[in-house]
């Protein structure tokens, strides 16, 4: 945390001459190496570090991706054709890419469910977490429109269903899907706009990352306990001990991902997106990528009408209210313990819910028929009411565990069950370099 | 559980009635993921199994009407290029090269595969640049503005068969045959669970050229009496989007000559031309494989080390 | 960490220096692709031989056609400017290399070595300057060669740079008759 004075001492005559005049080493030795973070992090905490990674990745196998791509309508499929087979380590940049977007979320999904467990949203840190959720919200305009891109039959039957969204806004629905396509249908004008914007919104993600960054480096990182550092014994330097950490998080992470790209490059996508785009001929049957199927079952289960909303609308209003619900979070739960740890039916609920997100996830890629419309009905309802009803009324009843006193205590209680380390060992420093 | 079913968008050549209940996309990985882990979860949440799957609504099955596609699951063949160590067989992918060329050729195009590209099929230079002289390319203009036909040269693509998809279509009964650059890999039926979960670590990949040598083996089954095939259309019980297609049979025992001693018949041409699709769709797919089991490989010791530094760094402190 | 540091330092020195070694090797094998992609592609190299109908040329006339992007003159010389690019004393020339690609690098840059034996009347030449990229004038000068509008250089008639600031002769490129009327390029 950022309480105390910055310990940087820059050692070298060019060191002070820098930091007198534009202290960006004091910056980066504060913020990346003195900053002290919480010294029971577990694994669930690395997965920060792999988003930022993995948007550097995407960023890099982006731009050396659109030397090679071209944005017309009649070009796109065979110049990323061309990547594949001809441009030199050309298939090996646009698998990384393409696994690289889906790990991406898979890397997202981990943040925010470790957000959840542990009540990392509850005050003070509402900003940091909001921030989170509209570089969620960047990242998924992102990915949809980079699967426009390659323009096949999902690139633009999804473009179509997805910009269709709009049409239900009553009056000026149709005039701002004409807006975003550049036309009556997706085309050319669409295609363009959508490497556009698909070229920026990363670098936009970027800019929100460091707000993210910054906040957190404001109210400090939230840890397993939900317990505020109260002692420098609580606390470790960021570098080495967080440093190393996050590093084998990575590469236990890029493993699994480099299996994807490698041996199963397609698993994640949809064999449809190999024949180019028709816009006379729709696919039997489409679904969006994996990591929007939740949201996807959302929109479909609404098939009456509500009152003056038509089920249409109501759809729409569902999917985008089911974004919103992240947005609200750290006001709908009432709480005054953070860690689903200490608290029994909240951790209960919690895997409810995470298990419902799968479910609607799974139900996205079913047909809606049948009982698949009812199960999704269900699902849908249980989403709403995570938010809506257990986490307000579950803070009011719950009696939660007896927490400990302080971070060094649940990790002196911790090792002293399993008969782990010295209890002098809290007392390193936190700055041992 | 989930129902196998063709959901392959269709080509103009798709026939048979269809409810998008049975039109279920395959092949589209992390929904089977999430599929299994949503069935775990719900075990796990205690709400059960019951009325969850599919099953729920499980219809009437009859024979001559069926409701998903393919009727028949593509079998799983041996390819030499399955698995994290798979190599093409030149052999095989010179002899699937010969099927294309003598038969698949005249109906189907392969637009985005240059005969320069064929060095991969073992050729030499000199093999690459007589077989290209064998096709006509269609150039210009010339200096005087005519448009002139030459031999092929290496930098070629093979020529298409027709001059536009609107020829193509109007020469094969209104359905234009499909370019078979991709096909392999723009082909594939659901592989249900539980099998899309072994799928990953048995990193089965080859659903493509399963489907394509399944239903070129597939056309001389009987219908089952009663069954409405569709007139000028072929029964086909491996055909992903209906009962049958226009396409009928393409190949015979004995239409293609193989000069290496390899069995003449519908099977050994199927797998053949499959194998060779496959290459057509991921030319690079040994280089992709290599390189990625020396990524691995790396991963791992770099991964052991960094574990090993970490558990240093750590030692003494408790956390 | 008093409890590492009474640990044989050399075993830990040695893990750390593995570690950051191999993370270094990783950092340069994830480079190359970047790196490798911005090479010509295949279908870039496969496009490399143009084959040229010169059947027309009479002495004294040029054409011009593109190879690799770049345009190559075919110019069928006079006995006028094969004399002057004979006449040329070697010593005189500011690169004194054939600059060939037919021919051994350090092939001089005599005017039979700026063509092809049998055929000295047929300049076939990059009309590339060799200063910085722009297109010479034929014809033009005071050499009877080429004349770079851009920068002043100034080539002979068997393209061998005589003035300005360019370094070297004309690039030759890989070409030979196929026929008496054809020519391949690359």
């Amino acid at each position: 945390m950022s309480e105390g004075h910055s310990t940087y001492t820059p050692k070298t005559g060019i060191g002070r001459w820098f930091d007198s005049r534009m202290p960006l080493p004091r910056l980066v030795y504060d913020s990346f190496i003195a900053y002290p973070v919480p010294r029971n992090l577990n694994y669930a905490w690395t997965f920060g570090g792999i988003l930022a990674l993995m948007l550097a990745a995407q960023i890099l196998t982006g731009i050396v991706l659109a030397m090679h791509y071209a944005a017309d309508s009649t070009l796109a499929f065979d110049s990323v054709e061309k990547i594949m087979r001809d441009v030199n380590s050309g298939w090996l940049l646009r698998y990384l890419h393409s696994n690289g977007a889906s790990f991406f979320f898979v890397a997202v999904y981990i943040h925010i469910f470790r957000g959840l467990y542990y009540g990392s949203y509850k005050a003070p840190r509402e900003l940091l977490w909001i921030l989170g959720c509209i570089i969620y919200l960047l990242m998924m305009a992102t990915g949809f429109m980079g699967y426009v891109l390659p323009w096949g039959q999902m690139s633009f039957w999804g473009a179509t269903v997805i910009t269709g969204f709009f049409t239900a806004i009553p009056l000026v629905g149709d005039w701002i899907q004409q807006l975003l396509l550049g036309g009556f249908a997706v085309d050319n004008p669409t295609l363009n706009r959508f490497f556009a914007l698909h070229y920026l919104l990363p670098f936009m993600i970027a800019g929100v990352v460091v707000l993210h960054i910054w906040a957190l480096h404001v109210v400090g990182q939230n840890n397993p306990t939900g317990i505020e550092v109260k002692s420098k014994t609580d606390t470790l330097a960021f570098t080495p001990y967080a440093t190393i950490k996050d590093g084998f998080g990575m590469i236990v992470f890029l493993f699994v991902f480099a299996y994807f790209v490698f041996y199963l490059p397609n698993y994640l996508g949809h064999p449809d997106n190999y024949t180019v785009a028709n816009p006379l001929k729709t696919p039997a049957h489409i679904v969006p990528e994996w990591y929007f199927l939740p949201f996807y079952a959302i929109l479909r289960a609404i098939t009456f009408n509500i009152g003056p909303i038509n089920s249409k609308l109501g759809g729409v209003l569902c999917m985008f209210g089911a974004i919103v619900m992240l947005f609200l979070v750290p006001w709908l739960d009432t709480s005054k313990v953070r860690s689903a740890v200490y608290r029994p039916w909240y951790k209960l609920f919690f895997w409810l819910f995470m298990a419902d997100a799968i479910l609607l996830g799974w139900l996205g890629s079913q047909p809606a028929e049948g009982s698949y419309v009812f199960m999704a009905q269900m699902a849908t309802l249980f989403y709403f009411a995570f938010f809506l009803v257990a986490l307000p009324v579950l803070g009011l009843i719950e009696t939660p565990r007896r927490l400990p006193n302080s971070i060094t205590e649940a990790v002196l209680e911790k090792n002293k069950g399993r008969g782990g380390h010295p209890a002098g060992a809290t007392a390193a420093p936190e700055t041992k370099g | 559980m989930i129902p196998k079913s063709g959901n392959r968008f269709s080509d103009k050549i798709m026939l048979g009635t269809m409810t998008a209940r049975q039109r279920i996309s395959r092949g589209y990985g992390m929904k089977k993921i999430l599929a299994s882990l949503a069935l775990l979860g719900l075990v796990a949440a205690g709400i059960g199994a019951t009325g969850t799957g599919a099953s729920a609504q499980e219809e009437a099955h009859n024979e001559a009407a069926p409701t998903h596609f393919p009727i028949d699951e593509p079998k799983e063949m041996d390819w030499s290029f399955a698995g994290p160590f798979g190599t093409y067989d030149k052999a095989q992918l010179q002899r699937g090269l010969k099927v294309y060329k003598e038969v698949c050729s005249a109906c189907h195009s392969m637009n985005l595969v240059a005969f320069r590209t064929l060095e991969g099929l073992g050729y030499s230079d000199a093999q690459i640049k007589t077989l290209a002289a064998e096709y006509t390319i269609h150039d210009g203009p010339n200096d005087a503005g005519d448009m002139f036909d030459r031999p092929g040269k290496p930098s070629d693509h093979f020529p298409p068969p027709f001059p536009n998809e609107e020829a193509a279509a109007a020469a094969n009964g209104g359905a234009a045959p499909p370019d078979m650059s991709l096909l392999a890999k723009a082909r594939g039926v659901e592989r249900g669970f539980p099998r899309f979960v072994f799928d990953i670590f048995t990193q089965y990949a080859q659903g493509g050229p399963d489907y394509i040598h399944s239903l070129l083996t597939g056309y001389d089954q009987q219908p089952p009496a009663g069954m409405v095939i569709p007139e000028g259309t072929h029964y086909n019980p491996y055909f992903l989007s209906g009962v049958s297609l226009k396409m009928p049979k393409p190949l015979s025992d004995g239409q293609v000559t193989y000069d290496d001693g390899a069995p003449q018949t519908v099977d050994q041409y199927s797998r053949d031309v499959s194998a060779f699709l496959m290459w057509a769709a991921e030319p690079h797919l040994e280089d992709r494989k290599k390189t990625g089991f020396r990524v691995l490989v790396f991963l791992l010791l770099f991964g052991a080390l960094v574990y090993l530094t970490k558990r240093k760094v750590w030692a003494g402190v408790a956390h | 960490m008093s409890a590492t540091d009474t640990q044989d330092p050399n075993r830990r020195d040695f893990l750390y220096v593995a570690t950051g070694m191999a993370a270094v090797v990783g950092a340069g094998a994830v480079a190359w692709p970047f790196i490798d992609q911005m090479r010509p592609d295949a279908s870039t190299l496969a496009l490399a031989s143009v084959e040229v109908d010169v059947s027309s040329l009479t002495p004294g006339m040029s054409l011009v056609v593109k190879w690799r992007g770049k345009p190559v003159v075919v110019r069928n010389r006079t006995e006028q400017e094969m004399k002057d690019g004979e006449a040329v004393n070697l010593a005189e020339l500011k690169d004194p290399i054939a600059r060939n690609a037919n021919l051994p690098a350090d092939a001089p840059a005599t005017d039979a070595n700026r063509t092809t034996p049998g055929k000295e009347a047929w300049m076939v030449m990059v009309q590339v300057c060799t200063h910085l990229g722009c297109i010479p004038l034929g014809q033009e000068g005071d050499f009877g060669g080429w004349f770079c509008p851009c920068h002043g250089s100034v080539y002979d008639t068997a393209g061998r740079i005589r003035k300005g600031p360019a370094p070297e002769n004309m690039a030759v490129p890989v070409f030979q008759f196929i026929s008496d009327t054809k020519i391949r390029i690359g």
